[in-house]
């Protein structure tokens, strides 16, 4: 779970990261009051959104117009800052052309900045450690440092049996190149990201850039944490920081009734069970020629009210043209999973093409109701020839 | 002969008599795995399916000699649950559970690399020998006894292999659903180079996903082997967009080594037969075993 710049930095600075002061404004006048009471010489007007590459962004309908992060020298500037991003959508590298709509202002203190660093820390799953990585080229994406010049990217990874020792983080602060207080205010940084990393369940927090100040201190400029979803049980907390409308409606509705549910561009909607199977059921029909619509994971031991929502879901969606279930029951049974496509079908007209692929447990009573239940359901023997039939389906049905 | 397990292999069940741990723990009774008891804290000293219940997994293992341990205990609880088999000196511990928090599973996987217990999983299907042997979720009738050894990351996708696999006359050897999680226990490498030393394993099926490198490395572990044993390779995810989660943790694209394309590429140069669509597995094997 994702959560915005201004979220991040208060839980950050809660475990003692330094950040610059800044307040949240959701209007124009609570964005002016914002910076006034911050009382700086240069504010930062930055739009909240769930993405990337603000600042080298530009909003909808003014292509090669000023981003999402603008420098305020004055109170005029401040409101023409937030009045030209509140309510306007943001479109940026990792948005997609569709973009984001701007609903949050984050204004902030600005500050003089002699260097830049990377430093973030995530879950490395090759040794399985909680691994800081840090670079000295800070404020450029660090998949680009990486692809470049690796050798500028640090790592240094943390025993879960010692935990983080604070000669890891001035040997990483060395090797960046800091020096006197600076590998002091370094150390401070790395022990209060991995309190915040270890004590939230964070699946990680990202500083870019971190900066030196022209008087050697530390400041996190940017920040980006993002939590496990399978930890939030217990930070209750944490899960309240979700901002729903930064996700897909269709995601948000399937999360709902526990489905893992990824909206895609294509338009045959797909119903799986198991990631794995669910992944290859797009391949084979990208393979085929056509598009999946979505992924969709109905998980292993889906009741018939979770699978008869996922089937909705898809019906529901207007660019799907024809539907494609393939389970392979394992503790799912293909009796229950028949059950609720024939209660759902029922419950919402079904007027594009369905084809049903059954294997696994129960597999015969689950082909014997479809076939019962006089609905237009085209059966499919196996994965590839269930693939064929959809496409060809969806097909004639569009010609 | 076989990897891991195997007819005179002793399991328990952790979460025994919870609804999960009661019903799988029956379906392998019926398989004819050597089901010897279970564990849930509280319950010791009663009776459930006709095994005994214990309260904790070392008093389990003391009065049973179990070797193998299954966990059907939900997230919560089941880090912990796989960190008190390793303090018990289960050999083989298979866990089941979907939904481990990941840095749960950093301190499980510190405790594994200082132990001599092997883990399976989590969010995984387990591990089977057909006819010997069922340790997990995976439906028992589609497996037949044979000498192809599957290995694979995704649960209903191993499913598919077997099915194929038995679909043009083959059985398994062993197949082990290694589990989808970033932070696992046995990975490809562990499996593979089990089955590559296993006499009764003459051929092996890997299934592979985006995210992560374990593929690559399992590839690797291939080609350095020098095994004559055919190898068939899939990897699914190929469509999948780059940046979003599909359902397994680990199954996001973050950086070049991880896409499809260069798992597949890996794989190839290892001199893996890859099937060109996960429709393809069952008839790619037989090509390559003429």
């Amino acid at each position: 779970m994702n959560i915005h710049e201004y979220q991040a930095k208060a839980l950050l600075r809660s475990y003692g990261m330094p950040v610059p002061e800044g307040r949240a404004a959701t209007t124009v006048a609570e964005a002016a009051a914002a910076a006034s009471a911050l009382n700086a010489p240069v504010t930062v007007v930055k739009a909240q959104i769930h993405a990337g590459g603000r600042g080298a962004g530009h909003f909808a309908g003014k292509p090669g117009g000023k981003g999402g992060v603008r420098l305020a020298r004055s109170a005029d500037d401040v409101t023409d800052a937030a009045q030209a991003m509140l309510g306007e959508v943001l479109v940026t590298k990792q948005t997609g052309p569709a973009g984001r709509l701007v609903r949050t202002l984050y204004i902030e203190s600005g500050c003089d900045i002699a260097r830049e660093l990377y430093f973030s820390m995530l879950v490395d799953r090759s040794t399985g450690q909680i691994v800081i990585v840090a670079s000295p080229d800070g404020g450029m994406e660090i998949e680009d440092v990486a692809a470049r010049t690796p050798e500028r990217i640090l790592k240094e990874y943390i025993d879960p049996a010692k935990g983080l020792c604070d000669y890891q983080s001035r040997d990483v602060a060395v090797r960046l190149g800091l020096k006197g207080r600076e590998i002091r205010a370094f150390q401070n940084v790395v022990r209060s990201a991995y309190s915040a990393f270890t004590g939230l369940d964070a699946a990680i927090v990202e500083i870019n850039p971190l900066v030196v100040t022209g008087t050697g201190d530390l400041l996190a400029l940017d920040a980006k944490m993002s939590f496990d979803e399978n930890a939030l049980f217990r930070h209750p907390d944490i899960a309240k920081l979700r901002d729903v409308h930064e996700e897909d409606p269709r995601e948000r509705e399937a999360a709902e009734y526990g489905l893992a549910y990824v909206g895609l561009d294509g338009n045959i909607g797909c119903m799986v069970n198991g990631a794995g199977l669910a992944m290859a059921t797009m391949d084979i029909i990208k393979m085929e020629g056509e598009e999946p619509a979505n992924f969709l994971d109905v998980g292993g031991g889906a009741s018939k009210e979770r699978v008869a929502a996922a089937f909705r879901i898809l019906i529901g969606d207007p660019k799907v043209r024809g539907i494609l279930v393939n389970i392979f029951g394992g503790i799912m049974r293909c009796d229950v999973i028949a059950e609720a496509i024939i209660a759902a079908s029922h419950e919402t007209r079904l007027n594009v093409p369905l084809v049903v692929r059954l294997a696994g447990t129960n597999v015969e009573r689950g082909k014997a109701l479809l076939a019962e239940s006089g609905l237009t359901i085209i059966p499919a023997d196996d994965l590839g020839d269930a693939a064929r039939k959809i496409v060809s389906a969806v097909r004639n049905a569009g010609a | 002969m076989s990897i891991l397990v195997n007819q005179s292999t002793k399991v328990i069940t952790q979460g025994f008599t919870g609804a999960q741990g009661t019903f799988h723990t029956e379906q392998a009774i019926a398989y004819g795995t050597r089901m010897v008891g279970g564990v849930t804290p509280g319950k010791g000293g009663s009776l459930h399916l006709g095994l005994p219940v214990f309260d904790t997994v070392a008093q389990a293992r003391e009065a049973t000699g179990a070797d193998a341990s299954v966990i059907y205990v939900p997230p919560a609880g089941a880090a912990d649950a796989i960190l008190e088999a390793i303090a018990a000196g289960i050999p083989l511990i298979v866990c089941i559970t979907e939904g481990i928090p990941v840095q749960d599973m950093v301190r499980v996987r510190a405790a594994l690399d200082r132990s001599d217990s092997l883990l399976v999983g989590p969010n995984c299907p387990g591990i089977i020998t057909p006819d010997e042997c069922k340790i997990g979720i995976m439906p028992g009738p589609i497996h037949r006894r044979g000498h192809v050894g599957i290995v694979s990351r995704s649960g209903t996708l191993t499913y598919e292999a077997v099915a194929q696999t038995s679909a043009i006359g083959q059985g398994q050897s062993t197949c082990v659903g290694i589990g989808g999680d970033p932070v696992k226990g046995m990975d490809f490498t562990d499996v593979l180079e089990r089955m590559i030393a296993d006499p009764d394993t003459h051929s092996i099926v890997m299934i592979g996903e985006i995210g992560g490198t374990s593929e690559i490395d399992g590839a690797e572990l291939i080609r350095a082997s020098g095994t004559r044993k055919p190898v068939v390779g899939f990897i699914a995810g190929a469509t999948a967009p780059p940046g979003r989660r599909m359902g397994h943790a680990g199954a996001v694209i973050t950086g070049g080594h991880e896409t499809a394309r260069a798992k597949i590429e890996a794989l190839r140069e290892a001199g893996i037969h890859v099937a060109p669509s996960p429709a393809e597995l069952g008839t790619t094997l037989a090509r390559v075993l003429g």
